[in-house]
């Protein structure tokens, strides 16, 4: 049974200090060979993965979804009402998506996503977080000055947009919906360019 | 539990550091111990919550100072020391020191594939009524909870509206202790201002997804 008492778990933490290399690396290394010997793990499934979320899974995942809603309007109507079914009609499923919410920007909303508890994210249609997105000074003030912390991302609001921010403490998990940017009037740049995690 | 993870509104923490096309992962160690959480056969106790309680037990200087991934580390060696699964000294020496557990073939590169689009979901199967409806005015508890909750201090005693009946879900505080109850679950919108009287911006909001035992309804 995994241990649910505090004091224990605290034990094995200290447990854990006291008996691992103090080197990230050679406590991962030891982690994988051992859990190898025990038949927990396979080295062949481990790189599996890592290849998944090098050339998969990312946030190109979520900039398809983007575009589709962008220029399809049904599609965009039935990604706002249920993303989830929305995206697996992308092909796109696992994890962290099951209950999945779109939110849109819009001329007089901006919406922001962050976990103060952790660090939960909707890893099938976005991969890993950002090293940012993980961290306290996000985690803490996303939820205290919004406004603040957009014109950290370069992005600065006018005075009748307003913020909504999604903290996810259950198991839905936020996706924004951009703006879609006014066509460039080259009409040769990709709008995609603009596409960021960072300031969606 | 009140402890340092739970930090919505602390103060302190500087600048936010953006990032743009950032790799998913800095060292090769980080990589390589991702691929292992995914890959891990796991006994069938296991679950988000629990995980989750696990890390926030970290002692709090580690919490806030260890590299993410190496809090996945430690967290996952915490459980599996837990589930006596392995022991301290064959995490230490990489090797085992006794017969692996039981728990069937591990996952094969090819089970991969089938794996990431496994898509896990909390709704339940509820019997009773939810408490709440849309537009209802609801105040988030005063007190906070012993163990694994998330309800974040920061909501705490503060009045908020549903905005959204999302049906019953697991909720965390017990499934954390291995019992899978679900409960109706709510999206609640706060004004920013009443949460942060010194926050000028009038119409700002924040929403959290809030289970109906940490709600009470307005009189």
């Amino acid at each position: 049974m995994a241990e649910y008492d505090p004091d224990h778990a605290a034990e094995h933490h200290h447990e854990i200090h006291s008996h691992v290399p103090s080197e990230p690396a050679l406590r991962v290394k030891a982690l994988e060979s051992l859990l190898v010997e025990k038949g927990l793990v396979d080295s062949s499934a481990v790189d599996a993965w890592i290849e998944l979320y090098r050339d998969e899974v990312g946030p190109k995942v979520g900039a398809r979804v983007v575009a589709r809603a962008w220029n399809d309007a049904a599609y965009k109507a039935h990604l706002l009402t249920d993303g989830t079914a929305a995206i697996k009609e992308l092909g796109i499923e696992g994890w962290a998506v099951g209950h999945l919410k779109v939110v849109e920007n819009t001329a007089e909303l901006h919406n922001m996503v962050v976990c103060t508890l952790c660090s939960c994210y909707p890893h099938a249609v976005l991969g890993i977080q950002p090293s940012w997105y993980k961290k306290e000074a996000y985690r803490s003030r996303a939820v205290r000055e919004p406004r603040a912390v957009l014109a950290e991302f370069g992005v600065q609001l006018p005075e009748n947009v307003a913020v909504k921010i999604w903290d996810s403490t259950a198991e839905l998990r936020y996706l924004v919906l951009p703006q879609r940017p006014k066509a460039p009037r080259d009409g040769r740049t990709s709008i995609f360019r603009s596409l960021s995690r960072a300031t969606a | 539990m009140d402890g340092i993870h739970d930090v919505g509104g602390k103060q302190g923490f500087g600048r936010v550091k953006p990032t743009t096309d950032e790799p998913p992962f800095e060292h090769d160690w980080e990589r390589r111990l991702f691929g292992i959480v995914r890959a891990l056969t796991r006994p069938s106790d296991w679950n988000a919550d629990k995980f989750r309680f696990t890390r926030e037990q970290l002692p709090p200087v580690e919490y806030l100072t260890q590299p993410y991934f190496d809090q996945w580390y430690r967290s996952y060696a915490a459980m599996l020391l837990g589930s006596r699964l392995v022991t301290a000294s064959e995490l230490g020496s990489g090797h085992s020191m006794q017969a692996g557990s039981q728990l069937g073939k591990p996952m094969s590169a090819a089970d991969v594939a089938t794996a990431r689009q496994t898509t896990q979901r909390y709704d339940r199967e509820y019997r009773g009524e939810p408490r709440f409806a849309d537009g209802d005015r609801v105040r988030a508890s005063l007190n906070g909870r012993p163990g694994h909750t998330r309800l974040p201090q920061y909501v705490r005693g503060h009045v908020g509206v549903v905005v959204a009946v999302h049906g019953a879900h697991v909720i965390p505080d017990e499934s954390a202790k291995g019992r899978p109850i679900a409960e109706p679950l709510y999206t609640v919108g706060f004004e920013l201002a009443e949460l942060y009287p010194q926050q000028t911006n009038s119409g700002d909001k924040v929403h959290l997804d809030l289970w109906e035992r940490y709600l009470e309804p307005i009189d």
